[in-house]
């Protein structure tokens, strides 16, 4: 398996700090941000980001309208919503507007895992066919 | 919270009229208040009756007075005039007697007998005797009638002292030579010589006096004659005292031809009407004198009449202002209490309502700082994985602990998740729902408790039972957490569980009975209030009752208790009814 690229967005430090450590420490390749801009601007610097876990519930920009804007501008970057309990509804909003899944905080990191796994999975599906899509698209002209 | 903070607003305390001193209190007012109803009501419908009473009696009597005024005028006058006439045309008949023989003729007794005859043949038995008599000695001459007289000396005689001068005159009446009353009409007339005669005639009293004692009046009123002096000329149906005040002072008063009103006392003292007329050139007077309660009779009548309505009106206006007003206040009563019921219901809402909002913000400012301490202690967890636990004393006491801690931040969790149900902040979708099917599902959950606890379950639920719009999550949740309770309340001594549905016109009523201890009268008010509970710590948040409650009111439903200490609590679901949604899902069904 590659390894896990992830960008941890959350406005609570304290829970990205320790969060990330935790991960880093199960081989993940982490990026953090603590609010929905920043998450933006690491992901146009940083191509190798594969998953966001996004936390709804923000001040500033929330989660909905990041997941939006990640949407638009990565459109291949998969992203796992995290949420409190108030904003399960939210949630389900932002998996209706193409985020891979949800999660309730507190999470058990194996699930976190899991769902890491299968957001990396389902993006390189994704590259795949495009990949392959140019590839078509390339042999298509040669036959001209 | 709200309620431990003193604050101004007056709603939040209006006492309950069941609490005790202020029933007696209240009752007090409510009987006041009974009382000035009643007051103005009696004031207000029978000071217009009295008026009106008063005025139209006021009025009667007036005209009544008047009327007998007038009649009593009619008749007096008229018997005046009568009377007047009467002894006018007796005059006149001696005048035209002495016209035609002159008192030589007449010393005959002749002639005076044919005379006499013949007077009582044309104006009846009037005419009593007829005497000649002259009238410079008195001597009586010639003498024809009844009584043999002989020749008579009236010289002394007072009539003729007083009217031996007079043409013509009518004496009073006197009781005269023969010792009976009677009067006489008499004229003067000369003879050849010059010498001055008198011709007297006697008037038979008794058809003078019979003519005036038939005029009654009224059922007790009288007529009768008085002289100058105040001697009866009649004889009057009732003794009368012609010496009193009363008439002495009638036959005092100058008034000519008109006639003379007076009330007055009699000897007896009864009220009497007085008219009086003089006649025969004022030397009579014909008083007529009626009793006043018999010339009112009538107006005694209509005013006993008038009396007893307005007392009957008084009494029935008085029946029903009573009833009229203890129904109006018992209906005020009533109401108040209604609206004190309904001010605590408003209040507890409100108090669950700004309680489920605090709980909400609660339960998710809570939320982050429990990941964040869950997140630190699988730090720890992970960090300990690589040391070497050969090295680490208490590496057992270390991850007991932080398993302690992950399974708090759970139960931490757990206790948000349903302090936002409660809430309804989390999620649901309604459906059309039979409340019947969710019971059968639930029975199987807790049927396991049940037995343990030696508890019986039944179910007595209505067939065709209304369906319901909810949550099916929801409804579920309500009954378990009903089902648990009631097996918890009954886990010592056993007991019976039952669950009924019951069918209304546009409600159903879901029954969660138990047969267990009973909750005390002062935690049913707090019954549904969040984290209220009685089970041992660690047992129950306190939150399964309010959850319930939230759902049910969220739903447009009711949930009530009703409990008796030793006998068992009653939980009653009340749900409108989705009538409509059956026809609905009726008709695509074939």
């Amino acid at each position: 398996m590659t390894q896990r690229k992830v960008l941890l967005t959350d406005d609570e430090t304290g829970f990205v700090e320790t969060l990330s450590k935790r991960l880093e420490k199960r081989e993940f390749k982490l990026a953090t941000a603590f609010s929905g801009n920043e998450a933006l601007s690491v992901l146009a610097e940083n191509a190798w980001i594969d998953v966001v876990v996004l936390d709804v519930k923000m001040p500033g920009m929330d989660g909905l309208e990041t997941l939006s804007l990640i949407k638009q501008r990565f459109p291949l970057v998969e992203v796992i919503m995290l949420t409190g309990h108030a904003t399960v509804e939210s949630a389900i909003d932002g998996m209706k507007q193409g985020a891979f899944d949800y999660l309730m905080k507190p999470c058990d990191i194996d699930i976190l895992t899991q769902k890491v796994d299968e957001a990396t999975a389902r993006k390189r599906a994704h590259e795949e066919k495009i990949i392959n899509a140019r590839a078509q698209g390339i042999a298509a002209r040669r036959g001209d | 919270m709200k309620k431990n903070k003193s604050h101004p607003n007056p709603q939040a305390f209006i006492p309950l009229p069941s609490i005790q001193g202020d029933v007696a209190k209240e009752k007090d007012a409510y009987a006041r208040l009974a009382r000035r109803i009643l007051i103005t009501a009696l004031v207000i419908s029978l000071a217009p009756i009295l008026l009106v009473l008063a005025i139209t009696l006021n009025q009667y009597d007036q005209a009544t007075r008047e009327k007998i005024h007038t009649t009593l005028s009619a008749i007096v006058e008229y018997n005046r005039t009568e009377i007047d006439a009467f002894l006018r045309e007796k005059t006149a008949n001696l005048q035209s007697l002495v016209l035609f023989s002159p008192p030589e003729d007449l010393q005959d007794p002749q002639v005076m007998e044919a005379h006499l005859r013949r007077l009582r043949r044309v104006y009846g038995p009037v005419f009593e005797d007829l005497g000649l008599v002259s009238a410079t000695d008195g001597r009586l001459v010639s003498y024809a009638g009844p009584f043999r007289l002989g020749p008579a000396d009236y010289s002394k005689a007072e009539w003729f002292q007083e009217f031996r001068e007079k043409p013509q005159a009518v004496s009073d009446v006197f009781l005269g030579l023969r010792g009976m009353p009677h009067f006489i009409v008499m004229v003067r007339t000369h003879d050849k010589e010059g010498y001055p005669w008198i011709l007297r005639a006697t008037i038979d009293f008794e058809a003078f006096n019979t003519m005036v004692r038939n005029l009654k009046i009224g059922k007790s009123g009288f007529v009768c004659i008085l002289n100058r002096k105040g001697e009866l000329q009649t004889r009057p149906l009732q003794d009368i005292n012609p010496h009193t005040q009363v008439y002495q002072k009638l036959l005092s008063t100058r008034s000519g031809d008109s006639l003379i009103f007076h009330q007055g006392r009699d000897k007896n003292g009864q009220k009497q009407i007085y008219v009086a007329g003089f006649l025969k050139n004022e030397d009579w007077m014909l008083i007529s004198q009626q009793p006043e309660s018999d010339a009112f009779s009538d107006l005694h009548k209509i005013r006993k009449i008038g009396i007893l309505l307005f007392l009957g009106c008084a009494l029935v206006i008085a029946f029903l202002a009573t009833r009229f007003s203890r129904k109006l206040v018992l209906t005020l009563q009533r109401k108040e209490t209604e609206k004190q019921l309904m001010n605590r219901q408003v209040i507890e809402t409100g108090k669950l309502a700004s309680i489920g909002e605090l709980a909400a913000g609660i339960a998710h400012e809570i939320n982050n700082p429990v990941a964040i301490m869950v997140e630190e202690a699988g730090w720890i967890d992970d960090l300990l994985a690589d040391e070497d636990p050969q090295s680490i004393k208490n590496i057992q006491e270390f991850k007991a602990s932080l398993g302690q801690i992950r399974t708090q931040g759970q139960r931490c969790k757990e206790i948000t998740r349903k302090l936002l149900t409660f809430a309804r902040k989390s999620e649901s979708t309604t459906e059309v729902v039979q409340i019947n099917d969710m019971i059968r599902e639930i029975l199987p959950l807790c049927e396991p408790r049940a037995r343990y606890a030696q508890v019986n379950v039944e179910t007595r639920l209505a067939p065709d039972l209304h369906p319901v719009l909810a949550s099916r999550t929801e409804v579920q949740q309500v009954i378990l957490n009903l089902a648990n309770n009631a097996i918890d309340a009954m886990e010592s001594e056993g007991g019976s569980l039952s669950f009924e549905s019951i069918n209304h016109d546009d409600f159903i009523e879901v029954l969660v009975s138990d047969t267990g201890p009973g909750i005390p009268e002062a935690n049913l008010k707090r019954i549904f209030d969040p984290f209220f509970t009685t089970k041992p710590v660690g047992k129950g948040t306190g939150l399964g009752l309010s959850i319930c409650y939230g759902i049910i009111s969220a739903m447009g439903g009711k949930l009530e208790v009703e409990s008796m200490m030793g006998a068992g609590s009653t939980f009653r679901i009340l749900l409108p009814a989705r009538i409509s949604a059956e026809e609905n899902s009726a008709s695509p069904n074939p």
